[in-house]
C-alpha cells in the first residue's frame, strides 16, 4: 500500500516534469524539469527493487549529462526560444504518428496485463544487486559492453579532432 | 511495518540533522579560531567564553539582515538555488555509519541511518547533483560575476568528480562491498590508508576541490569574481550557501574517515559500542582541521592550473592506482 502511494506520487511528479520540459519557454527551466523527471525515475527504480540502477540514473543522467547540458545552455546564452525558425515541416506529423504508435503499444500491454495473459512473476530478491549486474555485464554481455565502450571512445576522439582542426585553421588564418 | 521502527528512524534522522547543523555552526568557529592561531591572532573571543556563543550571534545577525533579490534576477530559481545547494549536503550523511549497535531502553538500536548495499554509489549520486545549486545561483542572479562563478564551479566539480570516483574504488575492491558499513568492518585488522596511501591522498585533494574550499575556491575568488556565485545573496539565503559549504566539509571528513581511517573503529570499540561515534567524531575533527590548515597555508590555484592538476595529474594517477590495485588483488587472491 505504501509502495503504491509512493508510486502514484512519483509517477505524477515524473509526468508533470515531462510536460514541463515540453512546454517550458526557457531552456534552463526545460533542463531542470528533465532533471526532476530523472530523479523521479530513479525513485521508481528504487521501488522496483533496483537500487543500483537508481543510483546510476542519478549519477550519470541527472548528475553528469544534465550538468553539461545546463553548462552549454548557460555558456551560449541560448535560454530563450527563438520564434523565427519554427518547427521543421515534417516534424509535427511524424511526432503525431509516433505518439499514436506508442499509445497503441501501451494500451496493448495494459490489455494483456488486464486479461491475465502476461502473469509476470516478481523478480527474485537479489535480482538487481550490483554483483549480479556485474556478472551479466562482464561475462554474458562482455562483447556488447566492450563494443559500446569503443563506440563512445570513437565519438569522443571524433569530437576532439573536430575541435582541433578548427583551432588549427583559425590560428593559420591570423 | 512496526510503528516503533518508523519512530526510531525519525528520531535518528532528526538527531543526525541536529548534529550536522550544530557541527556546522561550531566548524565556522573552529575555522576562525584555528586560522587566527596560525596567523598569530586571537580570533573571536567576545561572545561567551572563548567565543563559544559566536556562531549563535552570527546566526541571529544573518536572520535579521535584509533579504535582497536583484530586480532582473530569475526570482524562482534565485530562491530555489540555496535550498538545492543545502539539501544534498544534509542527506549525503545518511549512509555513513556511526557505530554498530547499542541497547537503549531495552531495545537494540543500530547506530546508522541506512545500511544500503549501494552506499558508496549513493554518496557519488548525491555528490554529482550537488553542483546544481551553485550553477543555478550563478545563472539566476543575472550578474556576470555570479555566472562566471557558477560556470567555474560546475567545470571544477565535474572534473574532480572523476578522480574522486576513482579514489572511491580501492576501498570497494579491498572490502568487496559497496556498503560503507562493510568497508568499515573490513578495516578491523588495518586501516585502508596504510594499503592505499595514494588513493587516500587523491581522495583528500579532490574532496577539497569538490567542496570548493581553498586552495580550490576559484568559484568564489574574491579578487576576480567579487564573491562568485553568491555575490547577489544576502541574509539567510547567503547563510544557506555558507551552511552547505561547512556541512559538506563535515560530510567529506566523515566519508574519508569511513573509507580510509577505519570509521568508527578504535581501541575497545568492540566492548563499548558507544565509543564508535566518539572515534568517528575525533576523525572528522582531524579532517576538518586538515582542511582549515590547507586554507591557512596555500594560495589559490589559477583556473588553468586547477584544470591541469585535475585532468593531467590526479586522474591518470587514480586510474593507474585502480589498475595496480586490481592486478595485485587478482594475484594475491
Amino acid at each position: 500500500m505504501a509502495l503504491m502511494t509512493l508510486f502514484i506520487i512519483t509517477a505524477v511528479i515524473a509526468l508533470v516534469a515531462g510536460l514541463g520540459l515540453l512546454f517550458a519557454r526557457n531552456a534552463v527551466y526545460a533542463a531542470l524539469f528533465l532533471v526532476l523527471n530523472m530523479l523521479a525515475l530513479a525513485v521508481l527504480f528504487l521501488t522496483l527493487g533496483a537500487p543500483f540502477l537508481a543510483m546510476v540514473q542519478i549519477t550519470v543522467y541527472a548528475g553528469a549529462v544534465m550538468v553539461l547540458f545546463l553548462f552549454v545552455v548557460m555558456l551560449l546564452g541560448a535560454e530563450t526560444l527563438k520564434e523565427e525558425g519554427g518547427p521543421i515541416a515534417w516534424q509535427r506529423p511524424l511526432a503525431l504518428l509516433l505518439g499514436l504508435v506508442l499509445t497503441v503499444l501501451l494500451a496493448a500491454v495494459i490489455f494483456i496485463e488486464a486479461t491475465g495473459l502476461g502473469n509476470i512473476l516478481p523478480p527474485p530478491e537479489d535480482y538487481a544487486a550490483p554483483s549480479r549486474l556485474a556478472m551479466l555485464l562482464f561475462q554474458r554481455y562482455l562483447l556488447p559492453f566492450e563494443i559500446a565502450s569503443v563506440l563512445l571512445l570513437v565519438a569522443m576522439i571524433a569530437a576532439l579532432v573536430m575541435v582541433g582542426s578548427k583551432k588549427k585553421t583559425s590560428s593559420s588564418s591570423r | 511495518m512496526d510503528w516503533t521502527l518508523w519512530l526510531e528512524w525519525t528520531i535518528k534522522a532528526a538527531l543526525l540533522l541536529f548534529i550536522l547543523l550544530t557541527g556546522f555552526a561550531y566548524t565556522t568557529l573552529l575555522e576562525r579560531k584555528v586560522v587566527a592561531w596560525m596567523q598569530t591572532r586571537i580570533g573571536p573571543n567576545r561572545a561567551g567564553p572563548w567565543g563559544l556563543l559566536q556562531p549563535l550571534a552570527d546566526g541571529i545577525k544573518l536572520i535579521f539582515k535584509e533579504e535582497f533579490i536583484p530586480a532582473h534576477a530569475d526570482k524562482v530559481l534565485f530562491i530555489l538555488a540555496p535550498v538545492v545547494t543545502m539539501v544534498p549536503a544534509l542527506i549525503i550523511m545518511a549512509v555513513v555509519p556511526w557505530g554498530r549497535e547499542v541497547v537503549l531502553f531495552g531495545r537494540r538500536v543500530t547506530l546508522y541511518l541506512a545500511d544500503v548495499n549501494v552506499g558508496i554509489l549513493y554518496i557519488m549520486a548525491i555528490a554529482s547533483i550537488s553542483v546544481y545549486g551553485v550553477v543555478l545561483a550563478g545563472w539566476a542572479s543575472n550578474n556576470k560575476y555570479s555566472l562566471l562563478g557558477g560556470l567555474r564551479a560546475s567545470a571544477q566539480m565535474i572534473s574532480y568528480e572523476l578522480a574522486l570516483g576513482l579514489a572511491f574504488l580501492p576501498p570497494i575492491m579491498l572490502a568487496g562491498s559497496l556498503s560503507l558499513r562493510d568497508i568499515v568492518e573490513a578495516q578491523r585488522s588495518m586501516w585502508y590508508v596504510v594499503y592505499q596511501p595514494l588513493a587516500a591522498f587523491i581522495f583528500l585533494i579532490t574532496s577539497v576541490a569538490e567542496v570548493n574550499r581553498a586552495p580550490f575556491d576559484i568559484p568564489e575568488a574574491e579578487q576576480e569574481l567579487t564573491a562568485g556565485y553568491h555575490t547577489e545573496y544576502s541574509g539567510m539565503k547567503f547563510a544557506l550557501f555558507f551552511m552547505a559549504e561547512y556541512t559538506k566539509m563535515i560530510a567529506v571528513s566523515a566519508i574519508f574517515a569511513s573509507l580510509y581511517l577505519g570509521g568508527y573503529l578504535g581501541p575497545f570499540e568492540s566492548q563499548f559500542p558507544w565509543l564508535g561515534p566518539l572515534y568517528l567524531a575525533a576523525k572528522i575533527f582531524l579532517g576538518l582541521f586538515f582542511m582549515i590548515w590547507l586554507r591557512a597555508t596555500f594560495p589559490r590555484f589559477r583556473y588553468d592550473q586547477l584544470m591541469a592538476l585535475g585532468w593531467k595529474n590526479l586522474f591518470p594517477l587514480a586510474l593507474l592506482n585502480v589498475v595496480v590495485t586490481a592486478g595485485v588483488l587478482a594475484l594475491v587472491g
